[in-house]
């Protein structure tokens, strides 16, 4: 079965172990994830300003891409990206005024009213595949490596896009267990990583990291279970700060849940791609025999 | 020419007699002032017909050198219209500017020591993240290059493609004259190209080899020998020379393999 895919800039770029085991992955369940012809950047962050228009062209005209095809899906893997493209759709079947506005401006040939449904690869796994059926594809379980769920904010927040409850969401709860590791809870798994702010402030990553890192070590966590790359680039160099910052820290890898799954249903290391991964996963992987 | 002569020659005299046909006017606005130029004329022609000596925004007249970008519109449309003068040809009450040079970002570099990576580019030209692919860009091309799409291409590092779809840029600068983010498009395709043909583009090898024996003075003899040969033999030479058919096969061979 075939599904409309919207991979993102990173993804192409620095995030190819988000996306390759990923796309492995959909394969073995079953499911083509099919590159929207010409897509284009998302623009990343979904503009706050009220009356910004021409920031939400860029999303907006993927989903027209979309509609063209005649599909009314669309699965991302990017958390930034869901939450962009999720919003500027709301924004287009709730606000008849700026839709119309965006529609007079793009010229695409068909207007857009928000029939694309958007939604990330989690919610396929849940409600399209269940869990249940995974479980029974699983070839290599985890063998209960303690994997702490990290969800950041792009995933939960606003609310209004959120794919899981924004308090206590449990979907990576749920994914690990069917893959046969023991998720860790622990109560800064939906803390800011400081996203975007670590840019202008670099001499802060450390600080973002710190909360998170700390609550998942001292919950038992072995590795830390990730879906977005920029949470990825702050955790993993916030451990890096850390580890000159703090006597004693211990880093940890940090995974995409894509890897994961790759790895489950046996499709074996080499799409995962751990060598571009933060805190040296093989030889935790080694370790619990799970590079087989 | 005399009676005497004119009688004996009709057709000398046909020919001078002949009228003029006059082409129908038709009214154009070029930078706001109307004008009446001959149907059929192209926009660049029609300005000169006007009276406008082009000395910038005008060059090959080929449609090739993207010198003479021109924007317009129609009566009744608010759509802006790009053309290139020297192509396209007036219409009715065409309303008509010129944009013959953009003052465009163009970053300097030294091409010897870049590489293919994407990272090289985007370093060069960082706005090219300004991009919102508002499409402006792509609607302001006369040469109908997807120019967003290429654009995207660049930014996910794709500089393949990128040099693939901006093939048939003229360099006009139209595009950026549009640009929101202020993209200097034409610019990064150039370097794309560059890149692609210098260092992604496989190299022909046959052709390294080719020069090689050449400078090795393999074909030294034979220049020499046809240097000595007569103007006449020459010609037999070229005349009877054995060009290979259409549709030779792979291990179709010359009757002379001397030069092989």
């Amino acid at each position: 079965m075939s599904l409309a895919y919207y991979p993102g800039c990173t993804l192409k770029t620095r995030a190819r172990n988000l996306e390759e085991p990923a796309v492995a992955s959909m394969e073995a369940l079953g499911f083509k994830l099919d590159e929207v012809p010409r897509w284009n950047c998302c623009g990343a962050v979904y503009s706050l300003a009220d009356d910004d228009l021409i920031h939400r062209v860029a999303p907006v005209r993927n989903l027209i891409r979309v509609k063209k095809q005649g599909k009314t899906e669309l699965v991302t893997l990017c958390a930034f990206c869901l939450n962009t493209l999720k919003r500027a759709n709301l924004l287009m079947k709730e606000d008849v005024e700026k839709r119309d506005t965006l529609n007079d401006f793009m010229d695409e040939g068909i207007d857009y009213s928000g029939e694309v449904k958007v939604v990330h690869l989690l919610e396929v796994l849940r409600d399209d595949i269940g869990w249940e059926a995974l479980l029974q594809k699983v070839k290599l379980p985890l063998r209960e490596l303690k994997a702490a769920p990290y969800y950041g904010c792009t995933l939960l927040r606003p609310r209004e896009v959120a794919i899981d409850d924004v308090e206590d969401p449990t979907i990576l709860r749920e994914f690990l267990k069917a893959l046969g590791a023991s998720p860790v809870d622990f109560p800064e798994s939906t803390r800011c990583c400081g996203s975007y702010q670590v840019i202008s402030s670099p001499d802060d990553i450390a600080e973002y990291a710190r909360p998170i890192l700390n609550s998942a070590l001292s919950h038992g966590a072995e590795a830390l279970v990730l879906t977005c790359p920029l949470c990825d680039y702050n955790l993993g160099r916030g451990q890096r700060e850390l580890i000159k910052k703090q006597s004693g820290f211990r880093e940890m890898p940090l995974f995409y849940f894509t890897q994961l799954l790759a790895l489950a249903l046996g499709l074996g290391p080499q799409v995962c791609h751990f060598e571009l991964n933060h805190g040296s996963p093989e030889s935790l992987l080694k370790e619990k025999n799970l590079l087989s | 020419m005399s009676a005497k002569e004119k009688n004996k020659n009709p057709a000398k005299t046909a020919v001078k007699e002949e009228k003029q046909i006059e082409a129908k006017l038709i009214p154009i606005y070029i930078m706001g002032k109307r004008y009446e130029v001959p149907e059929g004329l192209t926009i660049m022609k029609a300005m000169e017909y006007a009276g406008y000596i082009l000395i910038r925004g005008c060059g090959c007249r080929g449609g090739t050198c993207g010198a003479c970008g021109t924007v317009y519109r129609k009566p009744g449309d608010y759509k802006l219209q790009v053309a290139l003068a020297c192509q396209k040809t007036v219409e009715p009450d065409m309303y008509i500017a010129q944009i013959p040079f953009f003052p465009a970002n163009r970053a300097l570099y030294d091409f010897v020591g870049l590489t293919a990576a994407p990272e090289e580019v985007f370093k060069l030209y960082p706005e090219l993240f300004r991009c919102v692919a508002c499409n402006s860009c792509t609607k302001a091309c006369p040469q109908g290059i997807e120019v967003m799409d290429a654009i995207s291409a660049l930014k996910q590092g794709n500089i393949a493609e990128a040099a693939q779809l901006s093939f048939d840029c003229i360099q006009c600068g139209l595009c950026t004259s549009r640009c929101f983010g202020e993209l200097a498009q034409y610019h990064m395709f150039q370097l794309a190209r560059r890149i692609y043909g210098a260092r992604i583009v496989p190299r022909a090898e046959h052709l390294a080899e080719m020069v090689k024996a050449v400078n090795e003075g393999k074909y030294d003899r034979f220049l020499d020998e046809l240097k000595q040969v007569k103007e006449d033999e020459l010609k037999k030479l070229y005349q009877e020379r054995e060009a290979e058919p259409m549709a030779a096969g792979e291990d179709w061979k010359p009757k002379d393999t001397r030069y092989l």
